[in-house]
């Protein structure tokens, strides 16, 4: 107790999210007095340490920043490379781009649906207590993330920290047979997929929907991975090389992350709900009619429903992953020569949890000049501690106990990958 | 024999699991390297019926102690888990018992550590320590070879 009507929320280590970090909620009577989510994990330094690096070291360098995430941080890499470079892919080697990103998606999303997430909604601490009541359940997510984990080993050379991407390329490419054996396991994927979304659905949301500005790529022809505009739901709509042009990262007292803003608006959101809203017609047809089966159709307001959302974008994953192992056909070189020359590049490509922005300056030599990387979570900081500020205020007559776990549950849904944005989760609600 | 070694070799002492698992490796037995994170471990040993994990520990014992502990024994007091979203090996492991997916025999070198900071600078007392686990391993599956 801080006085009369006054009480904190306070988790000092929040649980299920990547990384260290706290948050502390102060409520004065009905009023949000203060939100901060503290981000005190130290700062990585990895936009310093590149500079003066071989532009072929940023691949495997970013890919560092996260373990859950190393493919985002490597095609976010290649791509502002091979602008700055202008070096140009085989369309063999775009297209198992977005099948290595693809299992990427599959072991993310299936991480937090199920192990970080879904014990949120049915009441129970963690995903060993749900495993007890929910086998069948946890048995599922372990098929499909090591799906997900097939295919970042068979692109990447291993699960963790992939080695095999590279500007140009990949150092060693598949045989079509290789991925035509993942075909039966990728099946069975889709259809656990499916189910996934229907069991999702099933939940119980709060009623929580907030007027967002959703920013997300967007492409001609596909649900968006590794290219397109950068769209969002209030007139954006710029290339990548623009992206500083429109948005700005602030230093917050409180936070060893910056926070990001749209320049002239304020906080925005990132992640599946985004792409989701900006892209529906995008999805593939099963995607799209599991979607609407279950009543689910854009615009999505409700942050708790990213559940269902990510499930969805489970059933893209899967039936993409598919497609492109129909089509693909070996390329005749692994990689595109990349020549040495001054030159700037940027890319944004759609990480698990959102938009990750990548620019590099090159000299003659081929050595990094400056680097500059926006992870998605420090784009949604903002946007959670706004977010917080309006759900706290409506429990401020609930016990301390239960508004606290309400609000932990809140951040959840963001996916928050505080090491990337440090760039980690402790929470505190004061009264 | 599958040897797991878990860690970060990134986090200093966190890379004890990984140093004894690269070094056997060398030395001929089978063994794998994780991140220690709880779906990828119960991953790795499907396919094995005799398992030996390698991780950092902190019990506040003397740094560089080697514990040996029974996989039943293991809670998750006494272990440290620097992992994805604190999902680690205790976790792996009380999962891995709910689901009936333990493998016949799984044993848990603990090596205590101290330094748990970004880097790769290693405590002397723990690379000693990863020398007597690699002589350990090595020892039996030499034995183990030896009895097939």
């Amino acid at each position: 107790m801080t006085g009369r009507g006054a009480k904190t929320i306070r988790v000092d280590t929040l649980a299920r999210v990547e990384g260290e970090g706290s948050l502390y909620i102060k409520l004065v009577g009905d009023r949000v007095a203060d939100v901060k989510l503290k981000i005190y994990e130290p700062p990585r330094m990895f936009e310093a340490f590149l500079r003066g690096r071989h532009f072929s070291e940023a691949p495997d360098i970013t890919a560092r920043i996260c373990g859950i995430c190393p493919v985002a941080y490597q095609m976010s890499a290649v791509h502002a490379i091979e602008r700055a470079l202008g070096v140009r892919i085989d369309p063999a080697i775009r297209l198992l781009r977005r099948l290595f990103y693809c299992g990427e998606w599959i072991e993310s999303h299936t991480l937090h649906v199920y192990m970080l997430h879904a014990p949120d909604f049915l009441g129970y601490p963690d995903a060993i207590a749900m495993a007890a009541d929910h086998r069948a359940v946890v048995e599922r997510a372990l098929r499909l993330k090591k799906i997900g984990n097939r295919i970042v080993q068979l692109l990447g050379g291993r699960e963790i920290h992939p080695i095999s991407a590279t500007v140009g390329g990949f150092y060693r490419t598949p045989t079509k047979q290789q991925l035509s054996e993942l075909v039966s396991d990728l099946e069975w994927a889709l259809e656990a997929s499916i189910e996934t979304v229907r069991w999702t659905a099933s939940l119980e949301f709060p009623n929580f929907e907030q007027d967002y500005e959703f920013v997300a790529l967007r492409h001609p022809d596909e649900y968006p991975l590794n290219e397109g505009r950068l769209v969002s739901n209030r007139g954006l709509d710029i290339d990548a090389a623009e992206y500083e042009d429109h948005f700005v990262e602030l230093h917050v007292k409180h936070s060893n992350a910056l926070h990001s803003v749209v320049r002239g608006r304020s906080s925005y959101l990132v992640g599946p709900l985004a792409r989701f809203n900006l892209n529906f017609e995008k999805l593939p047809e099963v995607a799209h009619t599991v979607a609407l089966e279950v009543g689910l159709r854009p615009p999505v307001k409700n942050l708790f429903r990213s559940i269902v959302v990510r499930a969805v974008e489970l059933v893209f994953a899967c039936a993409e992953a598919l497609r492109i192992i129909h089509e693909y056909a070996p390329p005749a070189e692994p990689r595109a020569e990349a020549p040495h020359r001054t030159g700037v590049g940027q890319a944004i490509t759609e990480a698990p949890r959102g938009i990750l922005y990548h620019r590099y300056a090159l000299d003659e030599k081929g050595l990094i000049v400056t680097a500059k990387i926006v992870p998605p979570t420090s784009q949604n900081l903002k946007q959670i501690e706004e977010d917080l500020r309006e759900y706290a205020a409506r429990l401020v007559a609930w016990p301390t106990e239960e508004a606290t776990w309400k609000c932990e549950q809140a951040v959840r849904s963001y996916d928050p990958c505080i090491s990337c944005a440090t760039h980690s989760l402790k929470v505190v609600v004061e009264r | 024999m599958l040897v797991i070694g878990c860690g970060n070799r990134d986090r200093s002492d966190d890379g004890a699991g990984v140093m004894v698992a690269e070094r056997v490796r060398e030395l001929g037995v089978q063994a794998e390297i994780s991140s220690g994170e709880s779906l990828a471990l119960i991953e790795a040993w499907s396919q094995a019926d005799d398992v030996v994990l390698v991780d950092a520990v902190v019990t506040g014992a003397p740094v560089g102690k080697v514990w040996l502990w029974d996989g039943g024994q293991v809670t998750t007091q006494g272990s440290i888990s620097i992992s994805t979203h604190g999902y680690g090996v205790a976790e792996a492991i009380k999962l891995a018992r709910i689901l009936d997916r333990l493998p016949k025999r799984l044993r848990l070198f603990g090596i205590e550590g101290r330094l748990f900071d970004f880097g790769s600078e290693i405590s002397a007392e723990v690379i000693a320590a990863v020398k007597e686990v690699v002589e350990q391993i090595t020892v039996e599956a030499v034995c183990d070879s030896a009895r097939i």
